[in-house]
């Protein structure tokens, strides 16, 4: 029964107390969480642990849901505040993280080793700033329509087809200078 | 064409690594946890949710202030903090506004508090009592309640508690925002038009319906901070078109939260300028001697510029009389034989004072032939900070280094050092001619993360001196937009240690890119103990003047810890005051003393200077002579002083002296006379100097217009075009 209700409903009874839904629904979207985090860190570690983080607080961010938005955007959006959190945690710590996210601390020995690697994923993500890589993650990584994912992101749709167009421009460069 | 979009794509739709099966166990059983924690404690008690973190949004208003929040020196963290928690307090102010427009549930996927959940509300656990009280008036409301959600994921309740702590840093910064906002809510604040009038403009532009709002909305609030509303448009920058790509403020939360920062940006301002109280006039028989150092940076004049064409008057502090007069070329003799620089020293008619005159004293340098001048070391220590990422900062910054490199020989050697999170060589000591190695690396450059500029400096120092041969030049060119934590925790070591570079021969020039973080004293301070400019770059056409035009003398010393000392004869002279060079002065003893600091002197470029005097018997005399002062030395006529100026070769330690009087006799100024005193004029208006009389600025456009010479590069046309602007401006 319970798998067959919206996530819309199940979140409505959890932020009503309804233990049972709550659980139902961190359940029904954990790896959702777990992938979009690893997308948007590319650390299998810093995932895991943001995850966990965010699978901790969603209770508390929840206890207003109010049902009038669907209920993974407003999830996917948990997520990718909780990643810049982390992006600007590691910044304030200056000291290197695993994964792309330490693309701010090294990028230019990042690129080389990356390169190195022929790591062409790692390459291209690291290439990119933090607003063009959550744009990634979400339309290409979670499939999401631009507009949705300007409603992950809290801007318009013209600026995702804008941010996306900027992505093609860098990959386009990395590739020409990769000689390809 | 999309190939490596759908490359991509296959890359990050790969499964990602397979959650460990424990982690996954764990996380959920935390969130049950937590869950548990919130819905069984009584209600009223429960930890409020903590608000999710505002996203950075780089399309100027609130953007501004996160995005500078996120790579400032820890000393600036604390101000940032209390801005943020202030403006939402703001942002409360403006619910009572929205109530009369139609609701507007543009984000629906916001995560509001229920306003009618009585564990959101502390019962009265919040000191700022107005605030609370305030709030909750708001919620009682529901529309206003559904506006109050459609900002942002913050729980209006939630931002009330948080703020009202805040409430006393607040006033220590800002003069106490807090309790202004909340009283001014008791009144019906905006007429619903002017919101919905404002709003599409915000969704647009942010930082300029910000304007629009304001006025219309909350004159109390700026007018106890005129400088809110320029710091405002430099932060938001959306009249550059800065930050193209987020330019979509979100609909509801952008219209009222850029809005709502406009109290806390009073305090937060991370501009800082080096700035000293004007010069005052001084009496002959109290202080006969003038001692000050050249001063041949122009950001000031680069400043003023910007600040005018984007339509706000420059913030006072940002005027440097001296570099506004010297930004401008002047055509004065060359130097003979072979002496570096050469005097000339010419007294006329005070435009603005019948009753006095002005002495300008004007050095230039020797030209050198680029083709003779020994080979430059350039190492370019580029800020690739997050906060450079702008239009107008890297960007620039790349064409702008771009320039340089056909003025370059085969002999000069270029290196680049990049500093963000932690320092690279981006490019190691390459000879100037392999321009296509050269843009590569400059292509390469890319703006993001946290600053560590002490490393990034000490690596640029490193390169300069491997790349220094006898007899050659080395510098270091720091391109930054002022958000540089050069190890800053202590800036007497950061100068010590770019004085100590500079004696080992290496100097350091700073450019300065961008507004709104930069940190103008420090620029300052570095470039004048490294024995080299400080200029604001904000055009592709100053980056131009200043890499350029300039390039064969800024980089090129010719005469180092130049002095100036004038002793004015009594007996020609009651009065005398210096126009700018506030920052650049010196104690009288200094001026013999090898060992104290001071400017320098590039070949092919001229350094201004301005003394307004005042004769003893002038009208125009503002000081009584002294009863029992000396008597006035009759006789010594024909010489209203003595000027005496100090220099060293570069490289030198000892100094040489050049010295000549200054003849009494007026003389009909000559265009570049004119020009200069037209453009002190200028400055002392924008200063609002007492000493200008009726003087204005019709008078001030009518006389540099007068006096614009030849002018090649059209520089004196366009500070003719700023006077006319900055007379609009001004009262």
């Amino acid at each position: 029964m319970r798998m067959e209700t919206t996530d819309e409903n199940l979140a409505l009874a959890a932020a009503g107390g309804d233990r049972a839904a709550f659980a139902a629904l961190v359940t029904r979207h954990y790896d959702r969480i777990h992938g979009l985090a690893w997308r948007l860190t590319g650390s299998a570690a810093d995932a895991q642990d943001l995850t966990q983080e965010i699978c901790a607080a969603l209770p508390a961010k929840m206890s207003g849901w109010r049902g009038d938005a669907r209920f993974t955007t407003w999830l996917y959006r948990v997520v990718v505040n909780a990643c810049a959190d982390l992006r600007r945690r590691h910044m304030t710590r200056a000291r290197a993280a695993d994964g792309w996210g330490d693309w701010e601390l090294a990028r230019q020995a990042e690129i080389a080793e990356a390169r190195a690697a022929q790591d062409w994923l790692e390459a291209a993500m690291a290439r990119l700033s933090p607003e063009l890589r959550e744009t990634v993650a979400l339309v290409l990584g979670e499939e999401l329509t631009q507009a949705e994912a300007g409603q992950v992101l809290g801007v318009s749709e013209g600026t995702i087809a804008w941010r996306m167009s900027e992505v093609k421009k860098r990959l386009r460069r990395m590739a020409e200078e990769e000689g390809l | 064409m999309t190939d490596e979009l759908d490359r991509l794509k296959a890359g990050l739709r790969k499964a990602p690594p397979a959650p460990d099966r424990a982690a996954r166990e764990a996380a959920l059983s935390a969130a049950l946890q937590s869950f548990d924690k919130i819905h069984d404690a009584p209600q009223g008690s429960a930890d409020a949710p903590r608000p999710m973190p505002e996203r950075p949004k780089k399309s100027g208003g609130i953007a501004g202030v996160l995005d500078m929040l996120k790579s400032l020196s820890p000393a600036r963290v604390l101000a940032g903090t209390t801005s943020v928690v202030a403006l939402t307090v703001a942002v409360i102010a403006i619910a009572p506004g929205l109530r009369e427009g139609p609701p507007k549930p543009q984000m629906p996927e916001t995560l509001g508090v229920s306003s009618t959940d009585p564990a959101m509300v502390p019962p009265s656990d919040a000191p700022g009592e107005q605030a609370d009280a305030q709030a909750n008036a708001t919620t009682a409301d529901a529309t206003a309640a559904d506006a109050a959600r459609a900002d942002a994921q913050n729980s209006p309740m939630q931002k009330a508690a948080e703020a009202a702590p805040a409430g006393a840093a607040v006033d220590q910064d800002g003069g106490s925002v807090a309790p202004r906002v909340a009283q001014e809510q008791a009144a019906p604040v905006a007429p619903a038009k002017d919101m919905a009038a404002a709003e599409p403009m915000a969704e647009s532009y942010g930082a300029a319906a910000d304007m629009t709002i304001a006025e219309n909305e909350a004159p109390p609030l700026a007018a106890p901070a005129p400088s809110g509303a320029r710091l405002r448009k430099e932060l938001g920058g959306a009249r550059n078109g800065v930050a193209m790509g987020n330019q979509a403020a979100p609909a509801a939360s952008e219209a009222v939260a850029p809005d709502a920062y406009r109290a806390p940006m009073q305090s937060p301002s991370t501009e800082a300028f080096a700035n000293a109280d004007a010069n005052p006039v001084k009496a002959v028989d109290a202080a006969p001697v003038s001692t000050f150092s050249v001063d041949v940076d122009t950001a000031s004049y680069a400043m003023v510029r910007q600040s005018l064409e984007s339509g706000y008057p420059p913030v006072k502090e940002s005027i440097r009389i001296e570099e506004m007069v010297n930004y401008f070329p002047y055509a004065y003799p060359q130097p003979e034989g072979d002496q570096p620089f050469r005097p000339d020293v010419t007294v006329f008619q005070t435009p603005w004072n019948p009753g006095t005159r002005l002495v300008r004293i004007g050095l230039q340098g020797r030209s050198a032939e680029v083709a003779q001048r020994p080979p430059l070391n350039l190492v370019f220590l580029v800020d690739t900070s997050g906060s450079m990422d702008q239009p107008n900062k890297l960007p620039l910054l790349q064409q702008a280094l771009r320039l340089v490199l056909p003025q370059l020989t085969a002999e000069d050697q270029v290196a680049i050092v990049s500093y963000a999170g932690s320092a690279g060589v981006a490019l190691p000591p390459t000879k100037a001619t392999e321009v296509a190695k050269i843009g590569a690396a400059l292509d390469n450059l890319r703006a993001g993360g946290g600053t560590a500029g002490e490393e990034g400096l000490q690596a640029a120092y490193r390169l300069a001196a491997e790349m220094r041969k006898d007899g050659e030049v080395s510098r270091v060119l720091l391109a930054t937009d002022g958000d540089f934590n050069l190890g800053l925790s202590d800036p007497e070591a950061l100068t010590d240690y770019i004085a100590t570079q500079r004696k080992s021969g290496t100097y350091l020039s700073v450019l300065g890119f961008g507004r709104g973080n930069l940190d103008d004293a420090v620029m300052q301070a570095l470039a004048q103990n490294g024995n080299g400019l400080a200029a604001y770059i904000d055009t592709a056409q100053e980056a131009r003047k200043v890499l350029v035009d300039q390039l064969s003398g800024a980089l090129f010393p010719l005469a180092d810890d130049v002095k100036v000392q004038v002793e004015w004869n009594p007996a020609e002279v009651a009065e005398y005051r210096l126009i700018g060079y506030e920052t650049r002065a010196l104690a009288r003893e200094d001026f013999n003393n090898d060992r104290v600091d001071a400017g320098e002197i590039g070949s092919g470029l001229q350094v201004t200077a301005l003394y307004e005097v005042t004769a003893p018997d002038s009208a125009a005399r503002l000081t009584e002579p002294l009863r029992y002062g000396a008597a006035p030395v009759a006789g010594e006529t024909g010489e209203l002083g003595f000027l005496r100026l100090r220099w060293k070769a570069p490289g030198a330690s000892e100094s040489q002296l050049i010295e000549a009087p200054i003849p009494a006799a007026e003389t009909a100024p000559d265009s570049e006379a004119r020009f200069a005193s037209a453009i002190a004029g200028f400055g002392q208006l924008l200063t609002g100097s007492t000493y200008l009389g009726d003087w204005g600025w019709d008078e001030a456009i009518k006389l540099a217009e007068g006096a614009r010479g030849e002018d090649p590069f059209g520089y004196r046309i366009e500070a003719v075009n700023l006077m006319r602007l900055a007379k609009v401006m001004q009262p």
